[in-house]
Formats: structure tokens, sequence, C-alpha cells
């Protein structure tokens, strides 16, 4: 019973810190209708620029306290600075093109920390007089651990007063509500944005400062908390802070449950090889029983889209065909032009071709927004390790296990993503990613956990660089032509049908639900296959196949070569796998670069690489 | 008198197709103009591109003087151009009170100055209400806190956008009234009508609207006598 007390008193601390940072993105999200995927950056950012001023000021009380918040504030500062820079001039962009530029954010983050800070961990300071354990109940409860319970609540009841008793408060409620009116009411919207990003960020710069005293500050704590907070805004529902609260207060507990009790199994799986999937467990179970999340606002289904219609997918004309001709026999003649080097990173190009168009696929001609793609993409490549450890199968059986691995994944995943819409369809696609990935992160006998799985390799026939070129690249190009033919198919129109207008789809009798559900399978399976070649590729099979960078690498792909084209994912999916590939062997600094590019090409071709070739082309059609 | 609200040339956009061709409207100080027309002619959309909420437009509007084509709007609304738009458009999830906050603009020169209790003594309704979200009223009261959030902000003009719209008769009486207080106050108003009846106890003159075409533009009196004009362009 003791023993019980503490853990709940440990998860109730941890829940704190958690909180903090997901208050600060369902603010952000709740107004601006953005996720912000650096909101784990600007957590880090919040811990390194607190660990160096409390250092500078030295570790008193003033020092400490005033460290923290100068941090907070700070990361505030870069917020707002972000959103005058970047957001606000995307603001009218297809929705996701803010999510990329967060991104890019997350990327420069990374490398302008790594810079200042340099690779290693550095140790939280201590907060002065908050040092120690105290008796309570007769259990020794550290006494940090006790402010950090009741440091939440403060922040609640601030954050409270905030949007319910002050203007700015009731003008961010009524934002959230109806941005235009509030705008004709003569607010300049644009300071209140800016406004929002500034306590979000300094939320989460917070949650970075304010954890120090129990952990420390590194490279990788951007990535590893973002998923966390997001099952946690997603748990509460987006836009409610109580409900944040109670999210993180439900999320934590369990982890710390299954972390303290982790010699304790469950049908021969330990408790603490659970800890990370019981957390997206639990997010999907919400979903699947409150869509909306716990606190959240049910959306109302509308069948008004606003903005501009979606441009039409048109069957490849005249001069499509020829270009596709001429690049075919470019890629037949590739050997005989660039050397082995180039060779394979064509090879994995063409690769990342295929995954990004099955991604285009679902979201471009099915309308599902996946956050999570890397999961059937990883599941194929697992597919492949394990196929090739367990049973020693060769390539040309092995290579059928990816599709039926990541098709039987989307199979199951797909059943409960189709139930949802918008931004909690998205997340839960990421949550069973992270599901993938816990899985072949801690099930170590199956999947060989962090090492993954090596010795992958193609038989004598296809494994000279040439000719695995050529088998993969076949592969590819067949799945990529499938795909388009699926497009154009019954099947598609269908499809597209549901995208665009669900309730009138669902009048004239059409299935919406099944038909998304097998559009889900088949994106599935074409990710699988390209995660299969990519095993064969690289010899070896990690948790990276299945992680939250490689969903994001690609939307990127698909966002840049332009989600309404076919022909895009091409573009994007060639253009990001060989920039990476190039500036990775360039510099240390890639993330940086990367990320800077991303930014920029968000900012100036919002309609994505080959949406500005389109209305390019557009333009001298009309002048003619 | 002074031209408050002019309006030279006004073309309007949704995607491609024109919505509003070569609009030309005047709205001089003190008056009530109403912009009549059926379901669809193009008032609610001339009151938006007026405001500058709309992603398209073309030509010159004049407030007070001023060239407010490239203006946004909520500079348009800080200068003293309210709008209260024809679907309400209440914050659902604010109390009465809070609504009438987030209208609240600083007093200005020239226009009536508005204050929570003085709106409550104009729209009794209201006064009970303070505390209620605005999800939770019915029609008429949320015709009512419209106006009102829109006057907090203290304009000199009111863009109306078809106030009597679903409301029972009674309460279009009580709004009818209203909108006379308000011109005594001295307030410019532009409204939009697809009831003729209404407008005509309102207003001094009148345009009509039909296809985004100003069909007629005179006194409200000629307009009432014009039987053919009325049959041609208002009748259903």
């Amino acid at each position: 019973m003791d023993l019980l007390l503490q853990q709940l008193l440990t998860g109730v601390a941890s829940a704190s810190g958690l909180f903090l940072v997901a208050s600060g993105l369902t603010i952000i999200f709740g107004v601006t209708r953005i996720v912000n995927f650096a909101h784990g950056s600007l957590y880090m950012l919040g811990a390194y620029l607190a660990v160096s001023l409390i250092d500078l000021f030295g570790g008193g009380h003033l020092g400490f306290w005033g460290g923290v918040i100068l941090a907070m504030l700070a990361v505030g500062l870069i917020g707002a600075l972000f959103e005058i820079t970047v957001l606000r001039r995307i603001y009218q962009a297809p929705e996701l093109f803010q999510l990329l530029a967060t991104f890019g954010l997350v990327l420069v983050v990374q490398d302008v920390t790594l810079l200042i800070w340099g690779p290693q961990d550095l140790l939280g300071p201590r907060a002065p007089g908050l040092t120690g354990a105290t008796q309570i109940f007769g259990l020794r409860v550290p006494v940090y651990d006790l402010f950090l319970i009741a440091f939440a609540p403060l922040v609640l009841l601030v954050l409270w007063l905030l949007f319910n008793r002050t203007r700015w408060g009731i003008l961010i409620r009524a934002a959230t509500q109806d941005q235009q009116m509030v705008t004709a009411l003569g607010v300049n919207q644009k300071w209140l944005f800016t406004g929002v990003f500034f306590l979000g960020a300094a939320l989460a710069g917070l949650g970075g400062a304010i954890q120090l005293p129990k952990g420390d500050a590194n490279l990788h704590m951007d990535l590893q908390l973002i998923a966390a907070v997001f099952v946690v805004v997603v748990v509460g529902g987006m836009g409610s802070i109580l409900g944040a609260y109670l999210a993180a207060l439900l999320i934590s507990l369990i982890r710390v449950l299954l972390i303290t009790n982790a010699q304790l199994t469950f049908g021969g799986i330990a408790a603490w090889q659970m800890e990370l999937v019981s957390m997206f467990l639990v997010m999907a179970l919400v979903l699947i029983a409150r869509p909306w999340g716990l606190l959240g606002r049910r959306e109302v289904a509308s069948d008004q889209r606003s903005g501009t219609p979606e441009p039409r997918l048109r069957p490849a004309d005249a001069t499509l065909r020829i270009a596709g001709g001429l690049l075919l026999v470019v890629l037949l003649g590739l050997p005989w032009i660039v050397g082995s080097y180039f060779l394979s990173v064509a090879t994995e190009a063409l690769i990342f071709v295929l995954f990004a168009a099955s991604l285009q696929f679902l979201m471009g001609v099915g309308g599902i927004i996946s956050f999570g793609h890397a999961a059937y993409f990883g599941l194929g490549a697992y597919g492949v390790g394990l196929a090739v450890r367990h049973w020693g199968m060769s390539m040309e059986v092995a290579l059928l296990a990816a599709p039926l691995l990541a098709g039987v994944g989307a199979l199951v995943f797909g059943w409960f993503c189709v139930r949802l819409s918008g931004v909690y369809l998205a997340m839960l696609t990421l949550a069973f990613a992270q599901i993938a990935w816990s899985i072949a992160f801690q099930w170590i006998d199956l999947t060989g956990g962090d090492n993954g799985i090596i010795g992958i390799w193609p038989p004598d026939w296809a494994s000279s660089v040439t000719n695995f070129y050529y088998l993969a690249g076949a592969i590819c190009v067949i799945g990529l032509l499938c795909l388009r033919h699926l497009a154009f198919s019954p099947f598609g129109y269908t499809l597209r049908a549901g995208r665009d207008s669900p309730l009138r789809a669902d009048a004239l009798g059409i299935d919406v639900r099944q038909h998304r559900w097998f559009a889900f399978v088949l994106a599935g399976v074409f990710a699988g296959i390209a995660g299969g070649l990519f095993a064969y590729l690289k010899g070896s099979v990690s948790p990276e196949t299945l992680s939250i960078s490689l969903s994001i690498d690609a939307l990127v792909m698909v966002l840049l070569g332009g989600v309404q084209t076919l022909t895009g994912p091409i573009f994007g999916g060639a253009l990001y796998s060989v920039l990476k590939n190039e500036l990775i062997s360039l510099t240390n600094y890639w993330r940086s670069i990367l990320g800077l590019i991303i930014v920029l090409l968000v900012v100036l071709f919002p309609q994505g690489l080959a949406g500005a070739a389109e209305s390019l082309r557009g333009r001298l059609g009309t002048s003619r | 008198m002074s031209a408050m609200l002019e309006v030279e040339a006004l073309d309007a956009f949704y995607g491609r197709a024109q919505v509003l061709y070569g609009l030309e409207l005047r709205v001089q100080k003190g008056e009530v103009v109403a912009l009549v027309g059926r379901n669809g002619a193009g008032k609610s959309t001339t009151m938006k591109a007026v405001m500058g909420l709309l992603a398209r437009v073309q030509g010159r509007r004049f407030f007070a003087g001023q060239d407010i084509s490239k203006w946004s709007p909520h500079s348009i609304a800080r200068a003293g151009l309210g709008y209260v738009p024809e679907e309400r458009r209440i914050f659902t999830e604010l109390t009465v009170e809070e609504n009438l906050e987030v209208g609240r603009q600083p007093q200005r020169a020239g226009a009536p100055c508005w204050t929570p209790e003085r709106l409550f003594e104009l729209f009794p309704n209201l006064a009970e209400l303070r505390r209620r979200p605005g999800g939770q009223m019915s029609g008429g009261e949320q015709q009512m806190l419209s106006i009102a959030r829109t006057l907090m902000g203290n304009p000199s003009t009111i863009l109306l956008d078809e106030p009597s719209e679903g409301l029972a008769p009674v309460i279009v009486e009580q709004m009818a009234q209203t909108i006379n207080a308000l011109k005594d106050e001295g307030l410019t108003v532009l409204l939009s009508e697809q009831n003729l009846g209404f407008a005509a106890a309102l207003a001094d003159r009148a345009y009509v609207i039909e296809s985004g075409h100003i069909r007629f533009d005179g006194s409200m009196q000629s307009l009432l006598e014009d039987e053919d004009l009325r049959q041609q362009h208002l009748s259903l």
C-alpha cells in the first residue's frame, strides 16, 4: 500500500512537466490550428538555456529561479520570432504546410543546440531549498516532487485566470471559434497569434527548465518528448487545458506503475516492455471511446470545404507520357552514367519515391492524413528482417513478407483510424507508428531491440549495386504505375468522392469508411514493399525505419511535391532523399541546412514544387 | 452633408466567379440607407467586400474621407465602421458580457459612446442574460447581442446585414425600434434587407441590387411608388 502511494506521488510529480509542455501545445493548436512539431525543441531549448543561465547567475535562490524564468521568457521570444518571420507568411497555405515549417525548426534547433552546448548531456542543477526528501505518512518523498505536484495546478489556475479574467484571454477564446469575426471587430489578429505563440513556447520552455533538478538537458529530449506530449494533448482533447492536465496525470501514472513494477509479467511480456506501448494504447482506447478526447469538443462534421477546391487529378497527357518515357530511359541508362556510390543513392531515392507515393495515395486520393506512415515502411522492413532472422528465408520469399506484414498492420491500425477524421486521425496514425516502434524497440527477443537485425543481404544474382538498382527500380516503377492506375480506377474515383464530400458520398450509398479502410491497407502494402527493399539495400533493419522522423520525412516529400499531383511524390521523394544524402555526406550540420531549405521552400512555394510548376504551366498556357 | 461611406466600381469574386459588378454606393452622414434585393442578389457579399473580408475585390472604397481599399478588416473596424454579419456569428462559448468585451474599442470623437450598461438599456432582454453563454440564446437574442457587440466598438457607421432574418414578427418590430433609436443617436447605417416593409420603415434611401448589379438608386418613397421595378427585382 505504501509502495503504491509512493508510486502515485512520483507519477503525479512527473505529470507536471508533461502538462506544462502539453498545455502550450494545446493552446497553440486551439487558436492557430497548427500542430507544432517544434514544441519538443522549445522544451529542449528551455532546459539548455536554464542550465546556462543558472550557471551564470550562480546556484542561489535568485540565480536558480531567475534562470528558470529568464529561460522561459527567452523560449517564448524564440517562439514569437518564429511565428512572425515564418508562420505568419503561410497561414493561407494548405494545412500541414505550417507543420512542415515547424519540422524545419526542429532540425535547425537540433543543430544550433549541438553547436552551442556540445554533444554531452548536461546535468541539471538542484533547486536550492528544495533538495533532499521529507517524510509524509511515513514515506520518504523528494521535496522537489512535492513542489512539482503543487506547481502544475498552480499553472493551471494561472492559465484559467488568464483565459477567463483578462481581455487578452477572452479575445483568444473568441479567436479560437471565429478568427474572422474577431478581426471584423477591430482586433489585430496578427499580434494575437504572436502572443499565443509566445505563451505556448514559454510554457514549453518552462517545462524544460523545471524538470532539470530531476533530470538533465540532452539532445534527444525534443523528439523523445514530443510523442508523449501529442498523446497527452489528444487524450485530453485538442485545445482543452484541463484535459491536458488530466491526460498528463493518467499517462504518467500508468508509465510509473509499469516501470516500478517492471518484474511483473502479463502473458509472458514484462511490465517494463509495455511502458512505451502503454501510452499509445491508452490513446487509441480513449480515441475509440471518445474520438474528440476526454474534454475536447466534438468537431462538427461539415461538408463545406473552405478555400479553393482541390485541383483535379488528370490522366497523363502526351507531354507527361513523353516525360515519363524519357525518365525511364534515363533510369535504365543510369548505371553507365554514374558511379556505384551515386547508383546506391539513386536506389534509395527510388525506394523513397515509392514510399512517398503510397502516402500521397492515402492523403491526396483518399483524403486521409497520416503522421505515422513510417509504421508500414518499418513493418515491411521488419517483415523481411524477421523472415530472414527467424526462418532463414531467401530474398525472393522474404520480400513477400514485407507487404504481408505491412498490410496486416495497416488492416488492424486502419480499422481504428478510418473511424476518425482531421487532426485526431493524424494523431492516431502517429500513435500506431509509435506502438510499432515501441514493440520493435522493447521486444528485444523478437526484434533485436535498438540494435535491430543485421545481415540481410540479397542473393548473389542481385547483390551487385547495378543489379540491385535494376531490381529495386523495376519494383518501384511497377508500384508507382499500380498506384497511378488505382487513382483512375472506379475505386479511385469513389475514394475521391468520399474525400471531397463524405456526407454526399454516404447519401449516394457509398460505404466511405470501407473504401478508406481499403485505401489504408493499399497504402500500407506499397509502403511495406518500399520498406522491404530498403532492408536489403542497407543490409539491416532498425527501429529507425519506424521512427517519427521517417514519418515526417515522408510527409515532407509529399508536401514538397504537392499533395494533389500524382507526379508530386516523384519530385518530392527523389529530391528530398538525394538532398538529404548529399548534405549528410557534406557537412555535420546537415540538419539545420535541410531545415532551412524546408522552411524556405514552404515560404516560397506554398503549393509544393509540382504545384508551383503546374501554376507556372497554367500561366504560360493562358498567355499563349 | 458629407459622404460617410463611398464605394466606386466595386467588383468581387468567389474563386473565378464574379459576383459583384461595378457597384456604386454612397451613404451620407446620419443617413439610413437600405440595400434591398432577393436572396442571392449579392447583399451580404457587398457588406463583406466593404469590410475587406473578401479575398478578391477590385474598385475603391472610402470611409470618412479615407481610402480604405487596401486596409485590413481590423483597421477598417478601428476607423469606426462596424459590421453586424447576417449569420450573427456570436462567440457561442463566451458569455454575453465576454462577447461584448471582444467588441470593445476606445471611444471615438463624433460617434456615440457605448458601455455594457447603456447597451443593456437599449436591449433589456440581454441585461438578464449577462452570464449566459452565447450558444444558449434564442435567435432574436443572438441578433441583439451581435448588434450590441458591434456597438461596443463605438462605430460612427454600421453595416447591418439582414437584421430581421428569421426573427419572430414581434422581435422584428422591436429591432426596427432599436435601429431607429440608433439613428437618433446619430449613427450612419447601411442596412441590407429582403424584407421591403422592414426596410421602408427605417431607410431614407434605397439601392436595389440584383445579380450583383445595382438596378435602382433613389429615395425610399420613389421605390415604393415604382410598382414595375419592385415586380421586376424584388418580388418572388
